[in-house]
């Protein structure tokens, strides 16, 4: 009897470890398939898949680096980079000064109707780039912003700002009043209490919008593809899929190479605030 | 309640308090409020109504003049067969999509909550789908099922699983299935680390009480976990609805819409009218379609704010 439970446990736990590795191997393979392809050399990599000798999921032949150099030296890479960098620090700004005050006005200073403004702004952010960017197009016409990085710039806090602004809200929600009313009990007003004493203890709220609003710029490729038509103006999300193409011939290792170069560092800083992202989205859903 | 160590570093306030307009809460909740309400009705408000706008008119990407043309985009769209096709796409791609993600999630959920070894590390590397940008992802999965290099095809033929040899984007069925797949690939761990939030939050009690009384682990999942899982999983759902739906970078960068435009969506079809094809007017039609999923999707959300509100 006993025996047989043990077993039964041993069973189970061997169950989720397997499955726990299928998820895993599900979702980590095109990493690992952006890695192989980064380093292979062509020889390893241009093997048609009929060749049933040639295992592709291994490096066959030693590792190269002629992509990475290949990507860095000779293609625009390096500034897409410096473009996306550039929109993202200046759109992490416009968030951080729309949304922080914003965020605590709802919390703090309009009462019920803020609670009925609040949920107002979040439904904005499900408003999708699909919907807009036909608009959009017409707007950045008008405004002579057409393949100009600032048309990304003016657009980009439209997904920032919204959820950001929820986010900052509940941040401060949970700052405690008391340590208000003690500041404004000893004088101070309530901007000064808000700016000098509630808003040091906002900083990681601050710190997750800013890390949040930067990695949507990141996603973003419906807008970019919209407005920016010259390759130098790109931003990576569009010049690697979009520009890495030399006619008919894909550069799949350097190609790779920008994927992945991309996308891990991104994913890591994401990893920082998903928590408080998934806190923010299902309010509600978590207490009931 | 003793102030934090910040406020004591404040330099002593005017002996006599003023009242001035720093202080009086009405005055400072419109003015630290307005700016990001103007932007929002300014770029989010404006561009949606233009959006309704656009699509009753003869705009093109040309010209700066906008004439009023009644249904005519919706009478030009409404019996084109690629419409249709994108309609029905877009309708399948989300619907199969998030089946698949809500199975995988719920699964992959009570994977994680159970403790073992490199459980964080699991986490973080589901997460990676979900955090890395569409655009390149797509790019990883395009020299996937590259036509000559397919590593799936090399992979299905050495488990003997087939002998053929699939051109994944030169068939519309594989199309969409490798086009479903990244759907899938992208939106489950999102779905997953939700839904673990829920499982999470579950009162233990209720599962403690269910084991002492002898129910099996189907019977909690089926009767106890689900239901009481339900608003959270509607959320991620509701979430993976709008982003599936309203996905242009997927389908623009896998198939361009092809083999023989058999694989658009409406945000595809939007963009190749609307902007390529320079016929504003009709791609905004196109894209309107979105705007009843919108509707329902922002009324489930609604539904789990006032929940929230009432929480609190």
């Amino acid at each position: 009897m006993r025996r047989r439970r043990r077993l039964g446990r041993a069973v189970r736990r061997a169950a989720l470890y397997l499955a726990a590795a299928a998820f895993t191997v599900f979702a980590v393979f095109p990493f690992y398939w952006m890695f192989l392809t980064t380093f292979k050399q062509d020889r390893d990599l241009y093997v048609g898949g009929t060749v049933m000798t040639h295992i592709p999921w291994i490096f066959n032949l030693p590792p190269t680096l002629d992509h990475v150099t290949l990507l860095l030296r000779q293609t625009l890479y390096l500034v897409w980079v410096r473009n996306t960098v550039l929109v993202g620090l200046v759109v992490v700004a416009i968030t951080l000064v729309l949304a922080a005050p914003a965020g605590y006005s709802l919390a703090r200073l309009t009462g019920r109707w803020g609670e009925r403004l609040s949920i107002g702004i979040f439904l904005t952010y499900l408003v999708p780039p699909t919907l807009l960017f036909i608009p959009f197009s017409r707007l950045i016409a008008v405004l002579g912003l057409q393949n100009s990085l600032w048309a990304l710039v003016l657009v980009y806090p439209t997904f920032t700002v919204p959820f950001c602004t929820w986010l900052m809200a509940g941040f401060f929600r949970s700052i405690p009043r008391d340590i208000e009313e003690q500041g404004m009990i000893d004088g101070y007003s309530r901007l000064a209490v808000a700016g000098r004493v509630v808003l040091p203890l906002a900083v990681s709220g601050l710190l997750t919008i800013a890390i949040f609003a930067f990695t949507q710029v990141m996603q973003d490729f419906v807008y970019a593809l919209t407005f920016i038509s010259s390759v130098d103006r790109m931003t990576v999300s569009l010049g690697v899929p979009v520009a890495l193409v030399r006619g008919d011939v894909f550069y799949w290792g350097s190609l790779m190479a920008a994927c992945l170069f991309t996308s891990v560092p991104i994913a890591v800083v994401y990893n920082l605030v998903i928590d408080r992202f998934i806190a923010g989205l299902t309010a509600g859903a978590v207490k009931g | 309640m003793a102030l934090p160590s910040g406020a004591r570093a404040l330099p002593a306030p005017a002996a006599v308090a003023r009242r001035t307009l720093a202080d009086r809460d009405d005055v400072l909740a419109r003015l630290l409020l307005a700016p990001a309400l103007v932007y929002v009705i300014a770029l989010v408000g404006v561009p949606f109504v233009l959006a309704i706008v656009l699509s009753f008119s003869s705009a093109t990407a040309g010209s700066l003049e906008l004439s009023w043309v009644g249904l005519r985009n919706f009478l030009a769209i409404l019996p084109d067969p690629q419409f249709h096709r994108a309609l029905w796409n877009t309708l399948i791609f989300t619907l199969v999509s998030q089946a698949l993600v809500i199975v995988l999630a719920v699964t992959a959920a009570h994977v994680l909550q159970a403790a073992f070894l490199g459980r964080r590390a699991v986490r973080f590397l589901l997460l990676l789908p979900w955090a890395a940008p569409v655009s390149l992802a797509t790019m990883a999965w395009t020299w996937i099922f590259d036509s000559t290099f397919s590593v799936v095809n090399w992979t299905l033929r050495f488990l003997r699983l087939t002998q053929d040899w699939y051109y994944w984007f030169g068939d519309p069925t594989l199309a969409m299935i490798a086009i479903i797949t990244v759907h899938v690939w992208r939106m489950f761990p999102f779905a997953t680390v939700v839904t673990l939030a829920g499982l999470t939050a579950l009162p233990h009690e209720i599962t403690e009480a269910a084991v002492v009384d002898g129910a099996s682990f189907w019977r909690r999942l089926l009767e106890i976990n689900l239901p009481l899982l339900l608003p959270i999983v509607t959320v991620a759902v509701l979430f993976g609805v709008v982003f599936t739906s309203t996905d242009l970078g997927v389908v623009y960068l896998l198939t361009r819409g092809g083999p023989y435009n058999s694989t658009h969506v409406l945000a595809s079809l939007a963009f190749q009218r609307g902007i390529l094809g320079a016929n504003l007017g009709q791609g905004a039609a196109v894209a309107l379609f979105l705007l009843p999923v919108l509707v329902v999707v922002a009324a489930g959300m609604l539904r789990t704010a006032r929940r929230a509100e009432v929480g609190t």
